[in-house]
């Protein structure tokens, strides 16, 4: 898998380690299993990208919401019921015809929890922390992205506290779509913004 | 401090490598380990972040990104003597022995949903006593500054000429403070560097970056 790529470690060597650590918090009181356990639970079913799928189906339908969400990203996002970790100021850019936004943390890993989720790998991954920032329309061009010149490409280096969502824009042809339907074309990589939503099916 | 986590322009990582239908937590013991990170509550002595920065060079390198945070968490309680060398030695020694062995169970139904239902600690923590030195629009230069403890401000941007984009209000600065003293708050502000600034003829076409600066982190021009 690639979580393997960069290292050499054994994952085997790191699961004993764990377990090591896991013991001794259990028997120091200082965290209980269900706690360990329920926290898994969250982010594997919970809190993902599907959250901030629903609120960019929100903004292409309800202009109100739009201006209110650009205007004020971590209150509009509240009011879906969305906060908490890596949340505290959430701001969103707006994709449009001339401007494309795309979102890097070359420290480590930042990323707006509670409307993505915990990041995919390839986020993480030195590759993507050390190249996104030097060579944008190439590494967009990887994931199958390919943008004019006249579109200008901004890289946003989550250095604060502050987290990103990029408003990816609605595709033509989809404006009679439910909800439901817009939802499902909001791709997690569409509002990091190494990709467009995917077009109606 | 100028060490391998900031790598921000680097060459040499070769090609982004994205999983189809990737898993959340590839291992159960990585949701664990994330689960951990996060909920004892017990801070990390100087920052969970800059516990990973001052990992070997080589040692992060090979280190998977759970496995940075395994370390980040234990290393933080043994500075902080919650766990000592020798048991968390013996621990390793047991499993390493016993790896199907279960871990202990500990339930306590209360105190789970009291730590889920906790608001995450504020970032913002009040006013600053620095008022804004800088309006929008103004051109300002990102001081060239080397701080061997944990910043925010990446090499790729110290030197370079950058306009402020916006206010953001007062944050707590993330940098370690001085010995004995708490984090400072600051004005923050976003910034936008043209690519060629930055870049140089390297530059891609039509292309900037924004980032976010504390006030400490700016000078004039």
């Amino acid at each position: 898998m690639s979580d393997t790529h960069h290292h050499t470690h054994s994952s085997a060597d790191a699961e004993i380690r764990a377990k090591a650590l896991e013991s001794l918090l259990i028997e120091k009181g200082l965290i209980s299993t269900d706690l360990i356990d329920e926290v898994v639970r969250q982010y594997e079913e919970d809190i993902g990208p599907l959250n901030g799928a629903r609120v960019v189906a929100r903004a292409w339908t309800d202009p109100d919401y739009r201006e209110w969400l650009l205007r004020d990203g971590t209150q509009a996002i509240a009011d879906m019921g969305y906060h908490g970790r890596e949340g505290s100021k959430i701001v969103v850019l707006e994709n449009t015809a001339s401007v494309h936004n795309l979102v890097v943390c070359t420290l480590c890993s930042c990323y707006p929890w509670p409307v993505l989720g915990l990041p995919p790998n390839w986020y993480k991954s030195y590759a993507y922390r050390a190249r996104a920032v030097r060579e944008p329309r190439k590494v967009l061009s990887e994931f199958g992205l390919i943008l004019s010149e006249d579109i200008e490409v901004r890289v946003w280096d989550s250095n604060s506290e502050v987290r990103y969502l990029v408003l990816p824009e609605q595709p033509a042809g989809t404006e009679t779509l439910s909800s439901e339907q817009l939802i499902a074309l909001v791709s997690r990589d569409s509002m990091i913004g190494v990709a467009h939503a995917n077009g109606p099916v | 401090m100028n060490s391998i986590h900031d790598m921000g322009g680097m060459h040499g990582f070769g090609a982004i490598e994205p999983e189809q239908d990737e898993p959340v937590f590839h291992h159960r013991w990585q949701g664990r380990v994330y689960a951990m990170a996060m909920y004892t509550p017990v801070p990390v002595p100087g920052g969970f972040r800059y516990m990973i920065e001052k990992m070997s060079a080589r040692t992060y390198l090979t280190s998977s990104y759970y496995e940075k945070w395994l370390h980040a968490r234990t290393q933080g309680m043994l500075e902080s003597g919650y766990i000592q060398a020798a048991e968390l030695a013996e621990k390793i020694a047991w499993f390493t022995a016993n790896p199907d062995a279960p871990v202990p169970e500990r339930h306590d139904a209360e105190a789970t949903r009291k730590a889920l239902s906790r608001k995450a600690p504020a970032a913002v923590a009040g006013d600053s006593n620095q008022t804004p030195l800088f309006d929008i629009g103004r051109q300002v230069r990102a001081r060239n500054i080397h701080p061997p403890a944990h910043t925010r401000l990446p090499r790729y941007v110290r030197g370079r000429c950058c306009t402020i984009d916006a206010h953001l209000g007062d944050w707590p600065v993330d940098d370690t403070p001085p010995a004995g003293q708490p984090h400072a708050i600051e004005p923050l502000y976003r910034v936008r560097f043209e690519a060629r600034e930055l870049w140089g003829d390297d530059a891609e076409a039509n292309n900037a970056l924004y980032i976010d600066m504390w006030q400490s982190y700016l000078e004039p021009l």
